[in-house]
């Protein structure tokens, strides 16, 4: 428990009794200089940047070293070659090595080999950093979004039906239908945002039920004549007109939709909300101290309602990239909501971070689109990267058990944790 | 039993906590460990108790070397621990409690409550514990919660019993009975460390005192030997003055007044019933009570906190009944909060963060919502230095600092704002004498600056050091009304119990202009 600070020896030594002044003493000595504060700075952010990055690679480190075990003992062949260990040690182990080289081999060429591959890479990290985004910037309010899978799902209805029921001008209509994503996804926030502030209601039960609602109001949609294409039975809508759709970006070979920088503006605009501005200031005070925050005068459920709104906004401009930048262009049942999901483990991977965020996207990225050509060309199924995947965020939640594999003592250069670990 | 610590040492990262301590008790022997925050006094109760392993030096019991590796190994060697903070689950009894852990069982595994039972009452008299052992621990005040602590450590047979701060949370007259039953374990045979940073506690109960200071052994002495003047410089480490100089007071213009306020608590019990009061400009009105008497409620409804179901609250006459705290704020009232640590800080921010934490949406911190984080740093290095904050940097995290210096920064920031009213709750408590002695200095220079201070306390030391008038509350209602001169410590004590009949006979003649005591 944390037994606050009663008789933590935060305090300097005391200092030697002052001779003349009968003040308490401003602190010994005054800093030297300009020059040396801010490379002491600088020094204390690498630092902290190095102790932020350590803890996520070795967690993605382990999980691949246990994907790759996984690999192993799941192929018949190489398990044919370790029965026979004793016989043949090496061909053993030259066919583990073989497998999972050939494996990871092709799971980086098909994300990073080429500059084609390249591309795909960063159109799968596009809806994941905007939903990571969106997770994350709930999360500093003291939020559990949930609800990135029904805010998406609602989002990619409005902008898609914005997208194929209307004639525009490109310049107006996919601005029109990214707006009526974000518009549908914060509204769809904003729902457990009032229950939150007005009843209390825990948002993780709330955003779990609205997704379940969410899904449904897309079905309901997708069976109206307004989202059917004339012929059609089954749940399927019309497809996007060319007009709303995202231009795709050619910068050398490297092929990938303009959605890309709309989640990197998105991440500017989250931190410098967060980090800048005073309403940020609130969402986080009210995120880290609800009750400090309720003392210094900010209104508490307000920030809820707030960052509900923002996070429901931007886990709809990633259905709205999904419906506008992905081919076929069109929604079906359960509109890749599973998307949803993943960004709740992209926002815990990049720490709540819109920095850590985008990084954690691409790593999600890289997997899911090399995932599919090394399914293709090793015979290792796709299945393996949910797993590593898995694993990730399993180290990352339970930072502790990094810790003792790799024997890095607990917390050294970060303030906080330093304090809490001499409590009691 | 003897137990000795010899030349402990123990650093922790950029800090030694201890420093080649040497103390022994023996059993029959209280011994009393003074010293500020942050001297090391817990960091060597939890090196004994297990907590923590010493990086040098050995601990002896009767002479034998004890290596206590956790705190059962420590409870197994016959040392128990009651932490400042209790560790008791709220819905058990406190037979329970005790039990918990090492319950007697009958066959096939079977708690025997019974034997359980009679032991706790057993122990419970012997020691003049007086508590009801099938009493639901939340339904208990703080001070019982406490002996059941005791008792705890009793019941796994502690021969030497560590008391850490025990008396921070109890009232005046828990902390009598305690040192009563401090006496009684003495005398039982036991051997009874008594941390503490209050002076009149320990010169009362204790055998022997040790001072700690900056992790070493800075003085040993006895009460009989020491005073308190003596041992709180040798606390400091430099000279304090225990009393607090100020002038009586000049009082303007009426700036707070409550009329017949009424409030409930969370659980919808009336638990201010029917206040009024006035707090004028330039003076400092004390509400004195027991903790539980309406006092917190009473404030949060001041402070736009908690909305009062009946009467009037106004500010330099404007009617102000169930403004928001951010409206109060404007208008000139600053408030500090009684739990600085839930209410008043946010840990994990810098402490420039927490010194504008309610001022960031003016200027000069932000314009436009956008946040001047050149302006914030000044004010806060300002701040730091004015209020003598120790902290590495004005980024270090709040949670990072001691209890004085986190007090520190909230009383920056409030005092920094305060412009009308300044109402501060349990504004010492816990706190070391360097610490409360600058605080106290504060608020008189506020006072008369010419803020209406409502001082909300139940340290009676305090309440009588600062206060102009005293109002005494009880129950949720105010029993008397006195003016520092003509308030003792006996009739104040009196009225907190609410024995208002005696304290009419001990209040001083009621002069013929005017009337000293209001006894309602």
């Amino acid at each position: 428990m944390s037994t606050a600070t009663t008789d933590a020896p935060t305090q300097p030594p005391a200092e030697p009794p002052d001779d003349g002044s009968g003040g308490g003493g401003g602190g010994g000595g005054e800093g030297s200089g300009r020059g040396a504060a801010f490379g002491a700075a600088l020094w204390s952010r690498l630092r902290a940047l190095a102790n932020a990055l350590l803890l996520p690679a070795l967690a993605l480190f382990t999980a691949l070293v246990i994907g790759a075990l996984v690999m192993i003992f799941t192929d018949p062949n190489t398990l044919n070659q370790w029965s026979s260990f004793f016989a043949d040690p090496v061909g053993a182990l030259k066919a583990s090595w073989d497998l999972v080289s050939d494996a990871y081999g092709a799971l980086f060429h098909y994300s990073l080999g080429t500059p084609e591959f390249f591309g795909r890479t960063l159109t799968e990290a596009t809806p994941l950093a905007l939903g990571g985004l969106s997770v994350a910037l709930a999360f500093r309010a003291g939020l559990f979004n949930i609800g990135a899978a029904g805010q998406l799902v609602i989002g990619a209805t409005c902008a898609g039906y914005v997208g194929f029921a209307f004639d525009l001008p490109a310049p107006i209509h996919l601005p029109l239908a990214v707006l009526a994503g974000f518009a549908g996804g914060a509204a769809w926030g904003s729902i457990a945002g009032v229950l939150k502030a007005r009843t209390g209601a825990h948002e993780v039960i709330t955003t779990i039920m609205l997704n379940y609602i969410s899904y449904r109001v897309l079905d309901y949609a997708l069976r109206s004549q307004r989202f059917r294409p004339p012929g059609r039975a089954d749940l399927i809508s019309r497809p996007v007109h060319d007009s709303a759709r995202l231009p795709i970006i050619d910068v050398g070979d490297v092929r990938f939709h303009a959605g890309l920088f709309l989640a990197i503006a998105a991440a500017v605009a989250v931190w410098w909300l967060l980090e800048r501005s005073t309403v940020g200031f609130r969402m986080r005070t009210v995120g880290a101290n609800p009750f400090a925050a309720r003392y210094a005068g900010m209104s508490v459920g307000a920030m809820y309602i707030l960052a509900m709104v923002l996070a429901g906004g931007l886990a709809g401009l990633m259905g709205t990239v999904n419906i506008t930048g992905r081919p076929s262009f069109t929604l079906t049942s359960g509109y890749y909501a599973f998307l949803g999901f993943d960004a709740i483990a992209v926002a815990l991977l990049g720490r709540a971070n819109p920095a850590g965020v985008l990084g954690a996207a691409f790593l999600f990225g890289v997997l899911r689109a090399g995932s599919t050509g090394m399914q293709a060309n090793t015979d290792t199924p796709v299945d393996i990267i949910v797993v590593i995947q898995a694993l990730i965020i399993l180290f990352v939640a339970a930072p502790a058990l990094v810790r003792q594999i790799y024997r890095i003592k607990a917390g050294r250069a970060t303030g906080q944790s330093f304090t809490t670990n001499w409590g009691l | 039993m003897k137990v000795e610590l010899r030349a402990i040492t123990k650093r922790f990262p950029g800090v030694v906590a201890c420093d080649g301590v040497d103390l022994s008790v023996e059993s029959g022997e209280v011994h009393a460990l003074l010293g500020e925050n942050g001297a090391g006094k817990s960091t060597l109760m939890n090196i004994l108790f297990g907590l923590y392993q010493p990086d040098e030096g050995e601990i002896l019991l009767d002479g034998a070397p004890l290596t206590a590796r956790s705190p059962a190994d420590a409870i197994a060697a016959g040392v128990g621990m009651v932490h400042q903070h209790f560790m008791l689950v709220p819905v058990f009894t406190v037979a329970e409690n005790v039990m918990l852990g090492i319950e007697p069982t009958g066959a096939l595994g079977r708690i025997d409550r019974a034997e359980a039972r009679r032991r706790v009452v057993d122990l419970s008299d012997r020691y003049g514990l007086a508590v009801n052992p099938d009493a639901v621990i939340e339904d208990l005040p703080v001070g019982v919660q406490q002996r059941v602590e005791i008792l705890k450590a009793l019941y796994r047979d502690a021969r030497c019993l560590i008391l850490d701060e025990p008396t921070a949370v109890l009232t005046p007259g828990e902390i009598e009975e305690l040192m009563g039953i401090i006496r009684q374990l003495a005398a039982g045979g036991r051997a009874v460390i008594f941390i503490s940073h209050k002076l009149r506690e320990v010169l009362t109960v204790a055998d022997e005192i040790t001072v700690l200071r900056g992790g070493k052994v800075v003085g040993n002495t006895t009460p009989a030997e020491a005073d308190e003047a003596g041992l709180a410089s040798m606390m400091v480490g430099r000279d304090v003055q225990l009393v607090v100089d100020k002038d009586v007071a000049d009082p303007g213009d009426t700036v707070l007044a409550a009329s017949d306020l009424v409030v409930e608590d969370d659980r919808g019990n009336t638990v201010v019933d029917g206040v009024s009061l006035e707090v004028r400009a330039g003076e400092i009105l004390a509400v004195a009570g027991v903790q539980g008497n309406g006092q917190t409620e009473l404030v949060e409804a001041v402070c736009g906190l908690r909305r009062p179901e009946a009467g009037r609250v106004t500010l330099d006459g404007r009617d102000v009944t169930g403004l928001g705290p951010d409206h109060l704020f404007q208008v000139g009232l600053a408030h500090v909060p009684e739990d600085r640590q839930r209410d008043g800080l946010v840990g994990s921010f810098p402490v420039a963060s927490n010194l504008v934490l309610n001022q960031l949406r003016n200027a000069p911190f932000s314009r436009r919502g956008r946040i001047d984080r050149r302006a914030v740093r000044r004010h806060a290095t300002r701040l730091v230095e004015e209020f003598d904050v120790r902290t590495p940097s004005v980024d270090a995290a709040a949670s990072t600092l001691s209890g004085g210096n986190q007090q520190k920064v909230i009383i920056a920031r409030e005092f920094f704002h305060a412009r009308r009213l300044l109402v501060l709750s349990q504004p010492t408590r816990g706190l070391d004498v360097g610490s409360i002695q600058y605080i106290h200095r504060q608020v008189v220079a506020k006072r008369d600056e010419g803020a209406a201070v409502l001082l909300n306390s139940s340290e009676l030391d305090e309440v009588l050091a600062l206060a102009d008038r005293i109002a005494v509350i009880y129950r949720g209602r105010i029993v008397g009304v006195v003016d520092r001169a003509d308030a003792s410590r006996e009739l104040i004590g009196l009225l907190m119990a609410g024995a208002v009949d005696e304290a009419a006979e001990v209040a001083p003649e009621a002069g013929e202009e005017d009337e000293a005591v209001t006894v309602t």
